[in-house]
This record gives structure tokens, C-alpha cells and sequence, in this order.
């Protein structure tokens, strides 16, 4: 359970162009389930995503993972737990350029230093099994959208985490691969992962494994 | 392998993969570092080489040597000199050389004359140093004609030419025997060039000299520790003539050097905030960066330093010599023989590897510093 106590945050504070991107949100997010972070641009949905998922701090209130109070935590244990417990889907993908497929999705084990052979082999059985296992070898600019979606996926993965955080992840897909792109959600929560996303598309905020909806506006939780 | 060891390779394999992404670029960047290292390094090799070998040719010399001095030049000196230096405690032998300089205006170069202690050469005849032989064409059995002091022509019979291991000092050299010298420079018996002292006892060598100073008052002893010296200050100074001449090349690298190492692209900023963001730590970031600052210029130091020793030992340093080694007409052939000094490779890899090293840490240390939310928005 991610519970967050009236989480606020705000960017160049004290400053003219000061400016609130998330007010006052209070929200208990419940584990394998599924839950839709939806609104307009500059709702602060990204902002809250970014801070359930440590990488970045709130200005004021408090983010409980278990019982676990994630707000005052330094740097150092905020990247173990991101490691730990978070795996990201950003929405360009964020894949490093010039490297394999592979490479990429070993990146996040790479601080672990973990036996190589058996990195590679858990690597390529993810791929595997998310259907990219002929592309391996291939470098990540020659993939297809629908391919890099599936690698970021894989790479997401590779650290075995609880929760796994997605921002607007079909914003560069069409609506086939959107709706592929939530089948593999809807695999993952029964996997019994839990899933927050961000999406303005119907496509996600209307599939059927979609467990909860909460709408923003101006920071502020609107609907839910 | 232990974790830290293991952790480091994936870094290492992390860097080489990212180096190998900007391929043109960071080989050329290699290559141009290799060559500055290679420059420095081998312009310190054969300066060091050099020093060693006019060491190890004047172990043999006499500790002391006695010029007369005439109105502040030096002049010849007779031979009663010898007796009126005497018995002097600590000094095991003492006699008179001859030696002196003769241009040739046909190759317009200076020999040295000098007449050999150790070795009788026959009236008429002459060893002559390989430099001499390359540049006038000699063999043995040759016969070379100089014109004296006095406007006679002397022809000399070539019976030899000198070895070439110690050509450094022997190139311009001519050997001719006591009555030819005195003859083709017209100095009457019982004058020499100036009086050699051997002294045993390394301790002694100042305190004879003092007394000499004393006994002696229009002579100057000249000792060969001070030669020594003099070779080095000579040798140093071309060196840093040289270091002078490859300074502006050394300041244009520093130049892109610095600009490649210290600027982060937006590419790099965006690629640090992805490894942040999927769980690598500050710290994995700035190791990272570390190992390739210090893999490019470990790299190209170990290649330049690989490839002057190879120019300068095994090419006789080509590309230097004539500026390090001196003799304006007859170069020596000289072969130096290998020789690394310990402090001078651990002065070169601070001066090369290490700038370069920090130079890449610095900015990244701010870079990755940051929040790592920055690839979400």
C-alpha cells in the first residue's frame, strides 16, 4: 500500500516564477491493483507519479510505502528503494541510444553487479517472453515503437519490482498497440505486480483491468 | 571475483560500449593524446639516454684536468708544471695531453686532434673518428691531406676507424701521434694542451684542486664531476628547448582536450538522469565517468609511451636527434641504449592521465548531482 498525506510540491520555491504543481493530495494507492492517474496537461500528474516513485521529493506532506515513510529519506536509500521496489516506463521510452537491446534492459542490474551470466540469462528470458527475444542483438534506434515499448517494459522488469510506474506509456503508440501494450498490464497485475499509470487516452483509462481512475486538475485530486 | 571487482567491470563494460557509440570522435581524440604523449615521452627518453651515455663515457676521464689561463683564455702549458705540481696527497698519476680543434673548410666542419695516451699510432697515419669517415667518405688505407698552421700540407694515412658505441663524443675525432700533432699545429716539446690528474679517492678530488688553485695561480682546474654537470644543464636546456617548441601543440590539446572531457552534451545530461532514474546511484554515475576519463588517457598514455620507446630505442629517435643530440655538421650515429627512469614515467602519467581524469569527473559530479526526474518531463 502507497498512502500519500496531503503531498504538495513546488517548483523554484521563493522565487517570482514560483509555482504549485501538486496541492494537498491525500490518496492511499492499494497493492496489485490497477490505477489510472488521469487529466490534462499540467494537472501535476506526472509530478505525483515522479514522487510515488522516488524520484524526486515532496515539498510538504508525506508518501508511505507499507509503513514505511519515504519523504525524509536521503538520496542514497531513495535510489535503493527505487531500485528495489519501482520499475519505470517512461513515455519516449528513455532506451540509451547505441547500445543492444540487451544492454539496455541489464542497465538497472548493473549497480547490483550481479553474476553476468546468469544477468544475461534473465534478461533474455524477459525478452523472451515479451516476443523480443530475434532482437537481442539489434541496436534500440532500429526498433519499432511498439518493439522500444517492449524493451522499456523488459528493462522495467529485470529487477524482479513490486510496483511498476508508467507515464502516458501509449502517447507514442497507435491504438493496436496501445490496447497490446494493456493486454501486457493486464498480464502483470496478475502476475501480481501493481500498476500506476498516467494517461490521458480512453484506451488505458477505459481497459477492463483498470481497477481505479483518479482525475486531476490543477494539482488537485478532481475525481476518483 | 568479489563484488566490488565485479561492479567495476560492468561500469567498464558500461564505458567501453558508451565510447564506442561516438567511435570517430573518441578516436580521435585518443589518437591526437597519443600523440602528445608520445612527443613528451620521447623527447624525455633520449634527453635521459643521452645524459646516461655522456656519463658512462666520462667514467673514464681524468677527476681533474689543469688549463693555463693567459688574460682569461686558455693557453697552452709546459710540461715543468708537472714538476712544480709535485707530490700531491691523494693524486695517483698525472701527465700532459694535446689535443686542439681543426676546421676543414672542404666539408665545412670542426675535427678535434688529440693524441692518444694508451695507443701508438705510426708516424704519417691517423684514426679518425666514424663521423669523419661517413662524411668524407674514409676507409682504411684512405689518405686524408690537411693544410697546417704553418701553410704546409700534411697528408695522413687513415689506419683505422673508430667503433661506433661511443660515437656521441668520438664522431669528430682524429687520433694522430705526438711528433705529427706537434708538427701540424707547430708547438714546440715540453708544451701540452693542458695536464690530466687521476684522483682514486672521490672525497679529495675538491681539496686537490684547491691546492692546485693555490699552486698554481694562472691555471684553473676543471673537474670532471663539473663536466658532469654541464653536460646535463646542456642536455636539460635542449630539452626544454624542445618542450618549448611542442608548447603551443601541448596547449591546443589542453584546449580540446578540456572542452571534450568537461562539457556535458544534452545527449549525456539526459542519459545520466535515465541511469538515475532506473537505480543507478550518484556515485555509479561519477565511477562511470571516472573509468573513462581514465581509460582514454591510460590508454594513450601506455600507447605513447609504448611508441617512444620504440622511436627513440629502437629508431634512434628520428625525429629529435639532430635537435637534442647537437654536432651542427657530423651527427653522430648513436644508438641509446634502453633505459627508463621511474620518476620520469610517474611525472608523465600525473601531467597526462590525471588532468584528463578530473577534468571528466568535475562536471559530471554536477551533473549527476541532480534529480532524476528530470527524464519524466
Amino acid at each position: 500500500m502507497i498512502r500519500l498525506n496531503d503531498i504538495s510540491k513546488a517548483f523554484n520555491q521563493g522565487q517570482p516564477n514560483e509555482f504549485w504543481a501538486v496541492r494537498d493530495v491525500t490518496l492511499d494507492i492499494e497493492d496489485n491493483r490497477i490505477t489510472v492517474l488521469r487529466g490534462p496537461s499540467g494537472s501535476g500528474k506526472t509530478t505525483l507519479l515522479s514522487m510515488i516513485g522516488c524520484l524526486s521529493r515532496p515539498t510538504s506532506g508525506r508518501i508511505l510505502l507499507g509503513e514505511r515513510n519515504l519523504s525524509g529519506l536521503p538520496e542514497r536509500f531513495l535510489t535503493q528503494i527505487r531500485r528495489e521496489t519501482f520499475g519505470f516506463i517512461f513515455q519516449r521510452f528513455n532506451l540509451i541510444a547505441g547500445l543492444t537491446v540487451l544492454d539496455n534492459v541489464m542497465l538497472p542490474a548493473y549497480p547490483l553487479a550481479p553474476d553476468h551470466g546468469a544477468l544475461v540469462q534473465r534478461a533474455t528470458a524477459l525478452l523472451e517472453q515479451f516476443g523480443m527475444g530475434s532482437k537481442v542483438a539489434s541496436k534500440v534506434e532500429w526498433l519499432s515503437g511498439g518493439e522500444a515499448q517492449r524493451t522499456a517494459i523488459c528493462r522495467a522488469l529485470l529487477n524482479d519490482p513490486q510496483i511498476l510506474i508508467a507515464d502516458e506509456p501509449t502517447a507514442n503508440l497507435d491504438t493496436r498497440l496501445s490496447q497490446e501494450f494493456m493486454t501486457i498490464i493486464g498480464e502483470l497485475k496478475a502476475a501480481g505486480r501493481t500498476l500506476i499509470l498516467t494517461s490521458h487516452d480512453p484506451v488505458v483509462s477505459d481497459a477492463p483491468c483498470v481497477d481505479r481512475v483518479i482525475t486531476l486538475r490543477d494539482g488537485q485530486v478532481q475525481a476518483d | 571475483m568479489s563484488h566490488f571487482l565485479r561492479r567495476q567491470r560492468y561500469l567498464i563494460d558500461f564505458t567501453l560500449a558508451s565510447l564506442g557509440r561516438r567511435k570517430g570522435k573518441n578516436l580521435g581524440l585518443l589518437g591526437v593524446y597519443t600523440l602528445i604523449v608520445f612527443l613528451l615521452a620521447s623527447v624525455m627518453l633520449f634527453s635521459q639516454s643521452l645524459r646516461r651515455e655522456a656519463g658512462l663515457l666520462l667514467e673514464n676521464a681524468p677527476e681533474v684536468v689543469v688549463q693555463r689561463m693567459v688574460a682569461g683564455r686558455h693557453d697552452l702549458i709546459p710540461a715543468a708544471y708537472l714538476e712544480r705540481i709535485g707530490k700531491v696527497r691523494g693524486v695517483a698519476a698525472k701527465y700532459g695531453r694535446l689535443w686542439g680543434y681543426f676546421y676543414d673548410p672542404a666539408v665545412q666542419a670542426n675535427y678535434t686532434l688529440l693524441v692518444p695516451r694508451d695507443q701508438e699510432i705510426k708516424s704519417g697515419e691517423m684514426i679518425v673518428g666514424a663521423g669523419i669517415a661517413r662524411t668524407r667518405g674514409l676507409g682504411a688505407g684512405d689518405y686524408l691531406t690537411f693544410r697546417s698552421a704553418q701553410g704546409q700540407s700534411f697528408a695522413f694515412r687513415v689506419a683505422d676507424v673508430l667503433a661506433s658505441d661511443a660515437e656521441l663524443v668520438s664522431a669528430d675525432l682524429l687520433l694522430v701521434n705526438e711528433a705529427d700533432y706537434r708538427a701540424f699545429f707547430g708547438i714546440a716539446e715540453g708544451m701540452y694542451t693542458d695536464l690530466a690528474l687521476e684522483v682514486r679517492n672521490p672525497q679529495e678530488v675538491r681539496k686537490v684542486a684547491e691546492k692546485l688553485s693555490v699552486m698554481l695561480p694562472d691555471t684553473r682546474p676543471i673537474l670532471r664531476e663539473e663536466i658532469l654537470r654541464t653536460y646535463d644543464a646542456l642536455f636539460q636546456w635542449r630539452q626544454g628547448i624542445v618542450f618549448v617548441l611542442l608548447a603551443g601543440s601541448l596547449l591546443a590539446f589542453v584546449i580540446f582536450a578540456w572542452d571534450k572531457a568537461s562539457g556535458l552534451s544534452a545527449e549525456e545530461k539526459r542519459e545520466i538522469g535515465i541511469l538515475k532514474a532506473i537505480g543507478w546511484e550518484t556515485a555509479d554515475v561519477i565511477r562511470m565517468k571516472f573509468w573513462e576519463g581514465a581509460l582514454v588517457s591510460l590508454g594513450a598514455f601506455l600507447l605513447g609511451y609504448l611508441a617512444a620507446y620504440v622511436h627513440v630505442f629502437f629508431f634512434d629517435a628520428a625525429l629529435f636527434a639532430p635537435v637534442l643530440k647537437g654536432w651542427a655538421v657530423l651527427y653522430p650515429q648513436f644508438r641509446p641504449q634502453p633505459f627508463v627512469d621511474g620518476l620520469q614515467v610517474a611525472t608523465l602519467f600525473f601531467f597526462t592521465v590525471f588532468p584528463y581524469t578530473v577534468a571528466t569527473v568535475v562536471p559530471i559530479w554536477r551533473a549527476a548531482t541532480t534529480d532524476p526526474d528530470a527524464v519524466m518531463r
